[in-house]
């Protein structure tokens, strides 16, 4: 293996390779091409002729050049140093390029992922002697203030541990040795693995809790599970990248990997500014100090792309073996899905719809499958999650694209965003009639009061009968007129209104709007749904709808909203308002 | 010493095949000797053993199997640059096409360019007034951005183009500025129109511009847009300018790109295009930005015809999925007569909220535009609303916002090509059309705000109606 193969380079098509004379290489082997050392990736083989996906650009590269086979598949380093990092779709550091080649960025840089001399440190929680297995937790690194990185077992390694200590150590530096039955195994801080292969796990269990997200229309509507998976398909426009990086800020979860695949340049700036400026709603702590950023954007080498997503699943799964709650944010798949297709078209495969290859469909598959709730390997027995949230940008908005199709097939929740809705200015402009998430059976259980959370529930179904009823409303009122409807369907529509209006549309840039606990949440729904009532109670008595829907109390609903939640009161408060101006309206309407 | 070859095998529409090619190299670019000694330029498309692929930019119309002569120059394409580039006409592969004399070059460059770091990035939030109402308040253009205008046939895209050359500028600041415009495949008029605008306000002084005609080689046209922004580049960040770069038409660009890949016999993707096509046009997109550490930016306005007006097609839609925003024409208020014919519901410039505001333009700009756009977009839905009812039979309150929509169109919308409107013109204009509103009505806006601004229009409002009665 460790012997170097070297073929010659015979056809250079774009970002595609052909060499020869590479006997002995495995599928998947990375290579380095050319005078300039290019990474690549073999991903055909005929005899000794290998097809290479090459992850920088060819240009200047032709027949003759050598070909050198390292023997191993693309792997990405694992251990201390990935927090708050900033990679491209190959795990090397964006930032140690700036320095080493300038603002652009040139080709055959050989930067390691992890930094080489920083020095950690170590505090070993087990007993040399200990026999160990794959997965065993064997000590921890403060990474970062947010981070207790778990350092532990590689897999595929048992034995007698020895040499453990504690101490200051860089990534190479041996930190101890498993004495296994083909001899010793040197330990580090950092381990390896091939990002195309799931890390194993113990047991893989169904999700069971909700992730929350702050934002109020996924988490009362559309809720996504801790190890579930979601999809945010929309046409470009409608806000897909804004939901993103609304999750990867406010989402419940220790760790998140926030996957740029060919995205766009200034957006991955703004990301690249924005985050470390904010700070954890849960922690206090910088929010960066829980983020590891992949940016691959669209005018980097195409294959770089292909390959990111997987580099970025690989860090994910690495740090839910420690039995931490990973969220993954992959923005956008359909550009992955496209590079795979330029991938295919250059490698001459036939094409299956839309001259996307016929292996789509599992590729995008098996790509969402390695989400979920596990019981990780190794001792002490503890449990991880890893969540995806994938947006996919299908061409012209149309659904029926070939990318949206594979990832309904596999995803468990479906944010639909529409072009109408961000046209009115309606954000998160989230559908919420064709949305739907398979999780809402675990939202009851999100509130420490399971009362609270059975009511909430309930609240949620009565808010959108409210939603379906104007949905076939408006189209009698567009033709009929408001008043020629029941004083109750006017009210019906009154409050769908006010359930979009100021439940459902949540500012992206406002300072408080920006993210709503689950407990507000409660109140702000339970406000709304109250003045329903109180309403329909009020029309009953004859009081005219034009009256109660001119209140002043409504103003107050629509900007509860933008109440700090430490001042939970003033939102309660609104309640007693609500009651005492209905009141008065009972007043007017007796004496009429 | 240069390799030459005169082993021509095949040639198929752009393409030509020559064997026995040595070391030929991925991308390289090869001067074509014809036997009567005209001389032609083309690049390598792929190399496989001693057989090249090159694709001619000038056409292979003429070129024989017998006589041609290929030599091979080791190099990519590269453009000669240096600061005297600035008020010269170049070819669309640049070279000097004024009669005047071939540019010393302080530098060659590769027309590929390359990636910028993300993280060399720097954040594009300068504010740049176009003096265009529907884009400063309600689309604001940042340095640094890429902001693409949909346009049809028959639409004004040209005057609308040469309105943004000529009245852009950075609030408070005289600095550098200089227009990079690439003409791919346009006629000889809309080049000439841009050009006399140009000449007319002195602003040719400081512009480069590389131009392919409508009847110039379609091949040619896949180099213009790369040399055009390596020429932007050397300029913003060797020679600190802040300089616009006008893409027109990249419609004609994507053709020639479909043409090149039918000839290779690829598996199309989308209406032929070639599946690669986002990747392709991303490589020229994302050459707009800015910086860390240097002064000049790119700020790239790329203008494409949608065949049919149709969003959907391959060209806008992948065009939409990299850029920061667009902004839509709109063939029905181009037909009222509304200029320039903005569709401002569908337009978007993802960018406006970094760039305005409080020291940027004025604090009341973002609620402003949100608001605007509720009620316009509600006011559009009574229009249309009226067309099939009458509008007799609308709300009092549709009635309202209709009017709103309809005052809108005609004031702030259309305001014709040669008036500069300052921003904060066109934020006042705004409080006065929404003065019509309840202060309850406009929810978009901080009530604070409100307070703030309105009374003034109110009261104009007010006299405006007294004086109405008295007459």
């Amino acid at each position: 293996m460790t012997e170097q193969k070297i073929g010659k380079i015979i056809k250079v098509a774009g970002p595609v390779v052909v060499a020869e004379g590479m006997t002995g290489a495995h599928m998947y082997d990375v290579v380095r091409v050319g005078e300039e050392n290019l990474i690549g990736e073999i991903v055909e083989l005929h005899g000794d002729r290998a097809s290479i996906q090459v992850y920088e650009d060819t240009v200047g590269i032709g027949p003759g050049e050598k070909v050198v086979n390292t023997g191993a598949p693309l792997s990405v380093e694992l251990g201390p140093g990935l927090i708050s990092s900033i990679y491209d779709g190959i795990q090397r550091p964006l930032s140690a390029l700036v320095e080493a080649q300038g603002s652009f960025i040139r080709r055959g840089s050989d930067i390691p992922g992890l930094p080489r001399n920083k020095k950690w440190h170590f505090h070993p929680t087990i007993q040399n002697g200990t026999e160990v297995r794959p997965g065993d937790i064997l000590g921890e690194v403060q990474e970062s203030t947010l981070v207790r990185h778990k350092i532990m077992v590689p897999p595929g390694v048992h034995g007698r541990l020895e040499g453990l200590s504690e101490g200051e150590f860089t990534v190479t530096d041996k930190i101890g040795a498993v004495k296994t039955k083909d001899g010793e195994r040197v330990l580090t801080l950092m381990q390896k693995w091939p990002v195309r292969r799931p890390r194993p796990v113990h047991q893989r269990l169904n999700p069971n809790k909700i992730l929350l997200t702050g934002q109020r229309v996924i988490d009362a509507f559309f809720p996504i599970a801790k190890g579930g998976t979601a999809c945010v398909p929309g046409p470009f426009g409608t806000g897909k990248t804004v939901v993103q990086h609304q999750l990867a800020k406010w989402v419940d979860a220790d760790i998140v990997v926030y996957i740029g695949c060919g995205e766009r340049g200034n957006e991955m700036t703004d990301v690249l500014r924005e985050f470390p400026e904010l700070t954890d709603p849960h922690s206090g702590e910088p929010l960066m100090k829980r983020v590891v950023l992949l940016a691959n954007t669209s005018d980097m080498p195409v294959a770089a792309r292909e390959a990111s997503v997987y580099t970025g699943i690989t860090i994910a799964e690495y740090f839910r073996d420690m039995g931490l709650s990973v969220a993954l944010m992959a923005d956008s798949t359909s550009r992955w899905a496209e590079a795979m297709r330029e991938i295919s078209t250059r490698l001459e495969e036939m094409p299956a719809e839309e001259g996307y290859p016929a292996y789509l469909g599992a590729r995008i598959a098996s790509f969402y499958e390695r989400a979920g709730r596990v019981i990780c390997s190794g001792s002490p027995q503890r449990e991880g999650a890893l969540s995806i949230i994938g947006a996919v940008s299908p061409p012209g908005g149309d659904l029926s694209d070939s990318v949206v199709q594979a990832t309904l097939h596999v995803v468990k929740v479906f944010w639909s965003l529409l072009a109408r809705l961000a046209q009115q200015r309606h954000f998160p402009a989230i559908d919420w009639l064709t949305s739907y998430s398979f999780y809402k059976q675990y939202l009851a259980e999100t509130f420490e009061d399971k009362d609270k959370g059975r009511e909430f529930v309930q609240m949620t179904k009565e808010a959108m009968a409210l939603l379906e009823q104007e949905a076939q409303l408006v189209e009698i009122v567009r033709l009929v007129g408001a008043e020629a409807i029941s004083a109750a369907d006017r009210m019906a529509l009154e409050t769908a209104k006010s359930i979009r209006e100021d439940f459902l549309h949540q500012n992206a840039f406002h300072k408080v709007d920006t993210y709503t606990p689950i407990d507000k949440q409660y109140d702000m729904l339970s406000l709304i749904l109250h003045f329903h009532r109180q309403g329909l109670a009020a029309i009953e008595r004859g009081v005219e709808t034009s009256d109660l829907f001119a209140l002043p109390v409504r103003e107050d609903i629509a900007r509860a909203k933008y109440i700090d939640y430490a001042e939970a009161e003033k939102i309660r408060s609104i309640a007693d308002k609500i009651d005492r101006q209905i009141k008065e309206l009972y007043s007017s309407a007796a004496v009429q | 010493m240069l390799k030459e070859y005169k082993t021509v095998q095949e040639i198929a529409g752009p393409l030509m095949l020559v064997e026995g090619v040595e070391l030929a190299k991925y991308g390289e670019i090869v001067d074509i000797e014809m036997g009567d000694g005209t001389l032609r330029h083309g690049q390598i498309l792929q190399v496989e053993k001693d057989k090249v692929l090159i694709q001619v930019f000038e056409g292979t119309e003429g070129i024989d199997v017998r006589d041609t002569t290929v030599r091979f120059l080791g190099k990519p394409m590269e453009l000669a640059v240096s600061p005297d580039i600035l008020g010269r006409v170049f070819s669309g592969t640049g070279q000097p096409k004024d009669g005047g004399p071939a540019i010393l070059p302080k530098k060659r460059l590769n027309i590929n360019g390359n990636p910028i770091n993300p993280y060399a990035r720097d954040y594009p939030n300068e504010f740049i007034q176009t003096g265009i109402s529907t884009i400063d308040g309600l689309n604001p253009l940042v340095r640094g951005q890429k902001l693409p205008i949909f346009s049809g046939s028959g639409l004004p895209h040209d005057e609308i183009t040469a309105q943004l050359a000529r009245q852009s500028t950075v609030l408070g600041k005289g600095e550098n500025f200089a227009v990079v415009f690439a003409a791919m495949g346009i006629t000889f008029e809309a080049a000439q129109f841009f050009i006399n605008d140009l000449t007319e306000t002195g602003a040719i002084e400081r512009a480069v511009l590389f131009i392919n005609l409508a009847n110039d080689p379609a091949i040619e046209r896949i180099a213009t847009p790369r040399v055009a922004l390596t020429a932007a580049e050397y300029l913003a960040f060797e020679e600190d300018m802040h300089v616009l770069v006008i893409l027109n038409d990249m419609t004609n660009y994507c053709e020639a790109l479909r043409e090149i890949s039918a000839a290779r016999k690829e598996v199309p993707g989308r209406r032929g295009y070639p599946g690669y096509l986002y990747t392709d046009l991303a490589t020229i997109y994302e050459r707009a930005g800015r910086i860390k550490g240097k002064k000049g930016s790119i700020t790239m306005v790329p203008v494409l015809t949608m065949p049919e007006d149709d969003k959907t097609h391959p060209v806008p839609d992948l065009t939409g999925y990299i850029t920061e925003g667009q902004i839509i024409m709109s063939r029905s208020l181009h037909r009222r007569g509304i200029a320039p014919p903005v569709d401002v519901l569908p337009s978007l410039s993802r960018l406006k909220d970094k760039g305005i505001g409080p020291n940027k333009t004025r604090e009341d700009h973002a609620d402003l535009y949100n608001q605007l756009y509720a009620a316009y977009a509600r006011g559009k839905e009574a229009q249309e609303l009226a067309t099939i009812l009458g509008e007799a039979a609308l709300s009092a309150e549709d009635q309202k916002y209709m009017k709103f929509a309809n005052e809108f169109e005609a004031r702030y919308i259309s305001q014709g090509y040669y008036e500069n409107r300052t921003v904060f013109q066109t934020l006042d204009l705004g409080w006065e059309l929404l003065s019509m509103f309840e202060n309850v009505e406009l929810k978009r806006i901080d009530i604070k705000l409100i307070e703030k601004y309105m009374p003034k229009f109110r009261a104009k409002q007010e006299q405006k109606t007294v004086e109405l009665k008295k007459s």
